[in-house]
């Protein structure tokens, strides 16, 4: 349990405490402040994964969220997590992590005979083979896939919990290092309410890596603890640790990924969520995402050991972490030098410096020469050598043109390689939010150019380099923001840094291989295994465009989104086309800035609070007496009520056949209702309804039909004049809100004239419906204010009066045929009256129905439901429903549409009945009709069978349908094919039960 | 994620309305002395531009009130909103 | 053209992958061609092959503003399925899935069309009548589609959560067996590439600004590069299709609108067919490279950004989750937005215009890829005979002003 390469002191990490965990099964420590690769490197770990194609060994590659290589499976079973980045990781005790991408373990993985074969699988070879046989692709398929994949799902279900949090603020700084802490001081100062987000679990960002920067004559770092400290005191200032700004959208609108309780592992609260994500609107925003260093491309540049040169740095300084004995600088800049001699003075051996140069004499390299470290200038490492981890590197003098190697190579044996190619500002949140990015030829950087949201960059990401510099910009930019969001204030002073002074690199893009090209695996993309030979290769088959290029080669399409690798490809496909870079283009960049999980997306819109669960007010009562339910919509709806031993088929009938005999009971609450109310109401209706309304008197009933504009039947329903400016109209349960979208759109943009108000009132009432021969009866012995009489409350009529003692709007209509009334009252009297109800219906033995009755007994009757006879196709004439139609009315929505060449046609599909030959078969519903049944298909179709039951009142089935000119096959014997049968019907007049109607009347 | 500045409530989120399509057609009085390809022009034709859109939203989750706004289609930006029956606002980049 | 296969790839890697030649010249272009697509995507390449191979008209050029398939062609979600309700819909699909069954060995070039089958879930009683009536209409066209019982869902795809008590339980699903995913770029290049080998001049970075016409019939485009005559020009510039048609002075019942995706990590193989669900609202596959490929919804607002509101995705992802509670904890590594033109009845219009020699293909909504040979088919043919194949005839642009609708959009909304 020894960490052998941990060096004897420094660094962020609490040595007081150590933390067990375990990689591949095998048990190591480290300490609070590791993150899972620094303590892997503390125990003189380097491999720790394979590549997603040729399944090669790699390593730590850098120290930061753009790690491409040490990609982890996290912890077991429900909680595991695919494809964590180990330099992410924050050690807890008991932590469980594991390679991926190999089989049957790291150190011997099968898979890597796809890199002997690498020859043979040059980028885009998929797209040249596997064709043969025609099926032969479902077979390769599966090998590739299982091939392909990095890491495991979860097993089953996450146990975890994640929240929203929406916020607003004046300025929001993404990025916590020197520019955006001072750029939050600034804005914080100026009172501005401020959020910073930074991804580590520290702020602070490089300078928590750089031993050798002083701010105000003191460490870094103590400048880092009193501005946080600042902050923190701060009530308009919110820092946010373990949280990336992943997504900038429209509108200053940013996304925050916030791991509340990641880094705990096992040790988080209950009451804590997992991730939180956080909605943010920001008036201003300061982007202070820094920059990223650049690998440099070279021959077998992957192999485990060699990393970043900064990271290097980040690993010694912040982690008292000694990745190697025996180190190899390779760089095109000054700042590897500080690298060369950070691990210098951290007491690991510097075998060479290598420098693209042909001279280097800045500062750091006069240090470096001072302190004894061998530097060869104008030199480039060639290849290198090492099975599971580097062990030498070979290199060689570059020509003038630093495109080919003079001489011989040499060798020089290593167990590190640090390599420096410069730094890439991080402009991934600012190309999100639709900023231009100019080129910057010197040192082949992409900076931020024009914004076109309110922000500003700064720091790093804006391509400064110095912590000088970083600081200087994060002051103006966080005090400038904070002025455009309305908050005056001065301009701070600049703080004095004592720095090493580290120009910007001049880029060296592809260091000459010892082997040809094709060969050299000179790796650009090191996740997906993208060689600076694919990158041309592409180039010659004529993938010129980046977008094409990355496509074509699967550069920066990996986990990393290239972070690494991009502007190299980029560097690289321009050379070998001959343009300039900024003429080839930049890949987009998309959200997420890193990847952020489905879970912390989502929220807590899942399970049960994924869709609104909507209940009528008598729902509880339908749940006690063991009804089963439907979901209509967002509503739930009593389907049927079994009795025990009952099934579906037994309860339905018994219920079609109460409602039919005796009185039936329905909770129709989930009607929309919609109060019409001012002087033009009726002529509001008359224009939105196919039929007359002027002439309604008040206590009337009328049934009505909504169409489209496009003359399609869109909603119908019952609406009821309760004086003679208000009406109460109801629609159907699933188009209330919709139907009440377009009213108010007409209302209010198309007839502003009209003096009409509406209002939603579905929830403010319980809908309850009795009907059956007995319902009178019931009626009349709950009400004393009402009278029932036929003659004195008529089919079609409302009255207002008492039920069971409670005001009640009562309308006498049917949509069964029988004799039936919908008493409305308040929605908290609902269940009181549906119990009343059943209490007084006993001596009729009062049926509670569902919906699956009440729609055998419309369809008996021929009533349509909107969307089951309709489907956004049917005029009202296809339907039989000519009468509903005026033919005298001027103007309505949806006539012109009427007499267009298509509705007025021979041939539409029409509303009819079929009758089964056989009385006990039920059709299916969307069952097909044909003239005549072929042996095979395909068969030319007449229409669909759309509603379809055993009606208990007739004996037998019935089935409405539409069928192409149904009306004029009323008679003739259709069939419909089934997958084992052919089943013969005849055509009939939709109507199977009471057709002149005088039961409702009675 | 678009902020709609409601003429009646101010600045919102954009799930708090609903998109109505293009503004300003006008739906005729008398819908029957219109020609089929007139009607055919009123109900699907539409401007559709990649530029400036004067559209119709809808608040639903707010006032309930329709508006119009003239919004860039290809920056999203909103350039201006007005209410129905006010003509559409000079508008100016 | 060279053909592609094992034998090449390993002839060629004796010589480093030096011999490889373009997958398609980068002509010039000529100053007049007898045919012009503007649009090189899918669609566009597609019609330009098929007016070369089927209609010996080899003398086109494919004008593309940006790079072949960078529009929808290579941002969508790559469902191919043909299992659609109206007979016209489901006889164009199923036309193009045929051709999809042997279109890497057409084109030499491996899209890699997985038919791994296409699933649509069922989630309430009104779902199970629509995908019934979907899936007798199918049936009776020819078109396989199996239906499958709640636990038949649960043996064919065990990842599904099929716990009854969820907001909104599966109940059921019909099954493509022939339907799946493909590589959407490969269909680009594809297509471009045979195109190509048959003389097709495919001009990227040419953006056409304008139209030429005289006495009501089309002779050219005006282009970044200079004019160029035609006497039949094809429009598939989806997304901008009423841009391109508002410079020939025609107006399209097409709506631009944001359409967004999003796939995950790349994890090991466990999803191995295509869900769809359209009451909640989640489509997704995985990819070969182990990428969730997940679709999300349109944005309701016309926009030509390429981009949508989070909302969007967060709506899909609340679906995804329900509906596979073990994707929860896997990680949205890209997300990206394209531009679909919506039409009225969410069926395309392949058509010919009032401007003579002047086509257009466009109006697919979310669902042109799976189109993509089908659509070129029939619009070349339309192209080539001035005259729409029996096919893409219910397809005009007539229909908007007969009602003669194809609308696919079924019965959006239950009642009662």
């Amino acid at each position: 349990m020894s960490q052998s390469h941990r060096l004897p002191a420094g660094g962020r990490i609490d040595r007081s405490r150590s933390l067990s965990f375990t990689f591949d099964g095998t048990r190591y420590s480290g300490h609070p402040g590791d993150t899972l690769a620094s303590a892997l490197i503390a125990n003189g770990v380097h491999l720790v994964g394979r590549s997603f194609k040729y399944h090669r060994p790699r390593g730590i590659l850098t120290a930061g969220s753009e790690e491409p290589n040490a990609l982890i499976q996290l912890g077991l079973g429900n909680r595991t997590e695919p494809n964590i980045r180990a330099t992410q990781i924050e050690l807890y005790d008991g932590l469980t992590a594991a390679s991926q991408n190999r089989f049957p373990s790291l150190e011997f993985d099968l898979g890597a005979v796809n890199d002997t074969l690498s020859p043979l699988i040059p980028a885009g070879f998929y797209y040249k083979t596997f064709m043969w046989p025609q099926r032969g692709w479902m077979t390769y398929e599966r090998a590739i896939r299982r091939m392909a994949g990095l890491g495991r799902a979860p097993d089953g279900p996450d146990p975890d919990r994640y929240e929203y949090r929406h916020a607003h603020c004046d300025v929001l700084v993404a990025g916590g290092g020197a520019a955006g802490l001072a750029a939050a001081l600034a804005a914080g100062r100026a009172g501005a309410r401020v959020i910073i987000a930074d991804e580590q679990a520290e702020m602070g960002g490089w300078l928590l890596s750089e031993g050798d920067t002083e701010i105000s004559a003191k460490p870094a770092v103590d400048w880092v603890e009193k501005a946080v400290t600042e902050l923190a005191g701060m009530e308009n200032v919110t820092l946010l640790r373990r949280t990336t700004a992943f997504g900038y959208y429209d509108h200053n609108w940013l996304g925050l990924a916030e791991r509340v309780t990641d880094h705990l592992g096992p040790y988080a609260a209950d009451h804590l969520p997992r991730q939180r994500l956080w909605q943010v609107r920001a008036k201003q925003v300061v982007l202070a995402t820094g920059a990223i260093e650049r690998p440099l491309v070279f021959g077998q540049n992957d192999r485990p050991g060699i990393m970043l040169a900064a990271s290097l740095r980040s690993y010694i300084s912040r982690y008292g972490a000694r990745p190697g004995k025996a180190l190899v600088v390779f760089t095109n800049n000054d700042s590897g030098y500080r690298t060369a001699l950070a691990a210098h003075h951290a007491g690991i051996g510097v075998a060479a410096i290598i420098d693209s140069r042909a001279e280097a004499s800045g500062p750091l390299p006069q240090s470096a020469r001072a302190a004894g470290l061998r530097i060869y200038e104008g030199h480039a490492i060639i290849a290198t050598t090492g099975r599971l981890r580097v062990d030498s590197v070979r290199l060689g003098r570059l020509a003038a043109s630093g495109d080919r190697i003079e001489g011989a190579g040499f060798g020089i044996p290593c167990d590190l390689v640090a390599m420096s190619g410069g730094w890439n500002p991080n402009v991934s949140l600012f190309s999100q939010s639709r900023g231009k990015l100019d080129f910057r030829a010197e040192d082949g950087v992409f900076v931020p150019g024009q914004s076109f949201q309110p922000l500003r960059s700064a720091g790093a990401c804006n391509g400064v380099l110095s912590t000088a510099d970083c600081l200087a910009e994060g002051f103006a930019a966080g005090a400038e923001a904070a002025r455009e969001a309305g908050f005056a204030n001065r301009k701070p002073a600049a703080l004095k840094v004592t720095e090493p002074d580290c120009p910007a690199a001049a880029p060296f893009w592809l260091a000459p291989p010892e082997k040809p090209l094709a060969r050299a695996k000179c790796f650009v993309d090191f996740q997906n295994d993208v060689t600076a030979a694919d990158l041309k290769l592409a180039v010659r088959e004529g993938f010129q465009s980046v977008e094409h290029v990355k496509r074509y080669t699967t550069t920066g399409m990996g986990t990393d989104q290239g972070r690494t690798s991009n502007v190299n490809a980029l560097a690289i496909v321009s050379a070998t086309l001959g343009m300039e870079m900024p003429a080839v283009g930049t890949t987009t960049f998309r959200p997420p800035y890193t990847p952020t999980s489905f879970g912390a997306i989502a929220g807590r819109n899942i399970g049960a609070l994924f869709d609104p669960v909507r209940r009528t007010p008598i729902h509880e009562w339908h749940a006690a007496h063991g009804a089963k339910f439907e979901n209509v919509g967002q509503w739930v709806r009593a389907w049927y009520y079994p009795k025990p031993g009952e099934d579906m088929h037994a309860a339905v009938n018994r219920e079609v056949k109460a409602a039919r005999t005796g009185v039936g009971i329905l909770d129709a609450s989930t009607l929309g209702k919609i109060m019409v109310k001012g002087p033009d109401a009726a002529e509001f209706l008359n224009r939105v309804y196919t039929n007359s309304w002027l002439k309604l008197g008040i206590g009337k009933a009328r049934y009505g039909l909504m169409l489209g504009e496009d003359g399609m039947v869109r909603d119908d329903g019952v609406t009821v004049r309760l004086g003679e400016d208000r009406f109460l109209m109801s629609t159907t349960t699933g188009n209330a809100a919709t139907v009440m979208t377009s009213l108010e759109d007409y209302l209010q943009t198309e007839w502003p004239e009209l003096k009409v108000y509406l209002t939603s009132v579905t929830e403010q009432y319980a809908t309850i419906t009795i009907n059956g021969p007995k319902s009178r009866e019931l009626l009349a012995a709950l009400t004393d204010d009402i009278d029932t009489g036929n003659e004195a409350f008529p089919h079609m009529s409302l009255r207002e009066g008492t039920v069971a003692g409670v005001p009640a709007r009562v309308i006498r209509i049917s949509f069964t045929g029988e004799l039936s009334f919908e008493i409305n009252v308040r929605a908290s009297q609902g269940k009181a009256v549906w119990e009343a109800l059943i209490e007084a219906g006993a001596p009729f033995d009062i049926t509670p129905y569902g919906t699956e009755a009440m729609h055998v007994l419309r369809a008996e009757k021929g009533f349509i439901i909107v969307g089951q006879e309709t489907d956004g196709s049917m005029t009202p004439d296809d339907l039989g429903m000519g009468w509903a139609v005026s033919k005298v009315k001027p103007d309505f929505v949806g006539k012109r549409s009427l007499t267009r060449s298509d509705t007025v046609r021979e041939g539409r599909k029409q509303l009819v009945g079929l009758l089964t030959e056989d009385p006990k078969e039920v059709l299916e519903e969307g069952a097909h009709v044909v003239q005549v049944a072929l042996q095979q298909p395909p068969m030319a179709m007449l229409g669909h069978v759309t509603s379809s039951y055993y009606s208990p009142n007739l004996e037998r089935s019935i089935a409405l349908a539409v069928l192409k000119g149904g009306r004029a096959l009323i008679g003739k014997t259709l069939s419909v094919p089934m997958p084992d049968k052919v089943i013969k019907v005849t055509v009939t007049e939709p109507v199977f039960f009471d057709p002149k109607g005088e039961r409702a009347n009675g | 994620m678009l902020t709609i500045p409601c003429p009646w409530c101010g600045e919102r989120d954009v799930h708090e309305f609903r998109s109505g399509g293009e503004a300003h057609l006008k739906r005729e009085s008398r819908t029957d002395n219109l020609s089929d390809a007139e009607w055919a022009d009123f109900l699907f034709l539409r401007a559709n531009p990649k530029g400036e859109h004067a559209e119709r939203w809808y608040h639903v989750h707010g006032c309930r009130r329709w508006f119009n706004a003239v919004r860039n289609t290809h920056t999203d930006t909103i350039l201006a909103v007005y209410k129905p029956g006010e003509a559409k606002s000079e508008v100016s980049q | 053209m060279r053909r592609y296969s094992i034998l090449a790839l390993a002839r060629n890697a004796l010589g480093y992958h030096e011999g490889w030649e373009r997958a398609w010249r980068a002509p010039e272009p000529k100053p007049e061609y007898d045919a012009i697509i503007v649009g090189g995507g899918g669609h566009g390449l597609a019609t330009a092959y098929y007016l070369a191979k089927e209609h010996g008209i080899t003398n086109v050029a494919v004008l593309e503003k940006g790079w072949l398939g960078g529009g929808n062609t290579g941002r969508n979600t790559t469902i191919v399925r043909s299992n659609y309700l109206w007979d016209e819909s489901a006889a164009l699909y199923e036309h193009s899935l045929k051709i999809w069954e042997g279109l890497s060995q057409e084109l030499n070039y491996n899209v890699m069309f997985s038919q791994r089958g296409v699933m649509n879930l069922a989630h309430n009683l009104h779902d199970l009548r629509e995908l019934k009536r979907r899936a007798h209409a199918n049936r009776l066209n020819g078109i396989d589609c199996d239906f499958l019982s709640r636990e038949q869902v649960g043996e064919y795809c065990p990842l599904i959560n099929l716990s009854p008590d969820i907001r909104h339980p599966v109940l059921g699903a019909t099954l493509q067996r022939r339907g799946g995913v493909a590589r959407h770029d490969a269909v680009a290049w594809g297509f471009a590439r045979a195109a190509d080998a048959r003389g097709v001049d495919i001009i990227q970075n040419c953006e056409v600004t304008g139209i030429l016409r005289e006495g009501g019939r089309v002779t050219g485009v005006e282009t970044s590069r200079g004019t160029i005559r035609a006497k039949k020009i094809g429009l598939v510039t989806a997304g901008h299709s009423s841009v391109l048609a508002g410079m020939a002075g025609i107006r399209l019942p097409v709506e631009s609108h944001p359409l967004q995706a999003l796939v995950s990590e790349p994890v090991k193989p466990i999803l191995d067919t295509v869900v769809m669900s359209n009451t909640v609202h989640a489509y997704v596959s995985q990819s070969d490279k182990g990428e969730m490929v997940i679709g999300a919804g349109i944005d309701p607002y016309v926009s030509y950004s390429q981009r949508g509101g989070f909302n969007v995705v967060q709506d899909t992802l609340h679906a995804i989750v329900e509906m596979f509670p073990m994707f929860s904890r896997l990680r949205m590594l890209r997300q990206w937005g394209g531009i679909v033109d919506t039409c009225p009845d969410a069926s395309p219009i392949l058509s010919k215009t009032p401007i003579e020699g002047l086509y257009i293909n466009c109006g697919w909504g979310t669902g042109g890829f799976k189109a993509t040979p089908g659509s070129g088919h029939v619009f070349a043919h339309t192209i080539a005979r001035d005259e729409p194949h029996p096919l893409n005839a219910p397809f005009s642009l007539e229909r908007f002003t007969t009602g003669r609708l194809v609308d696919e959009h079924g019965a959006a909304a239950v009642a009662h």
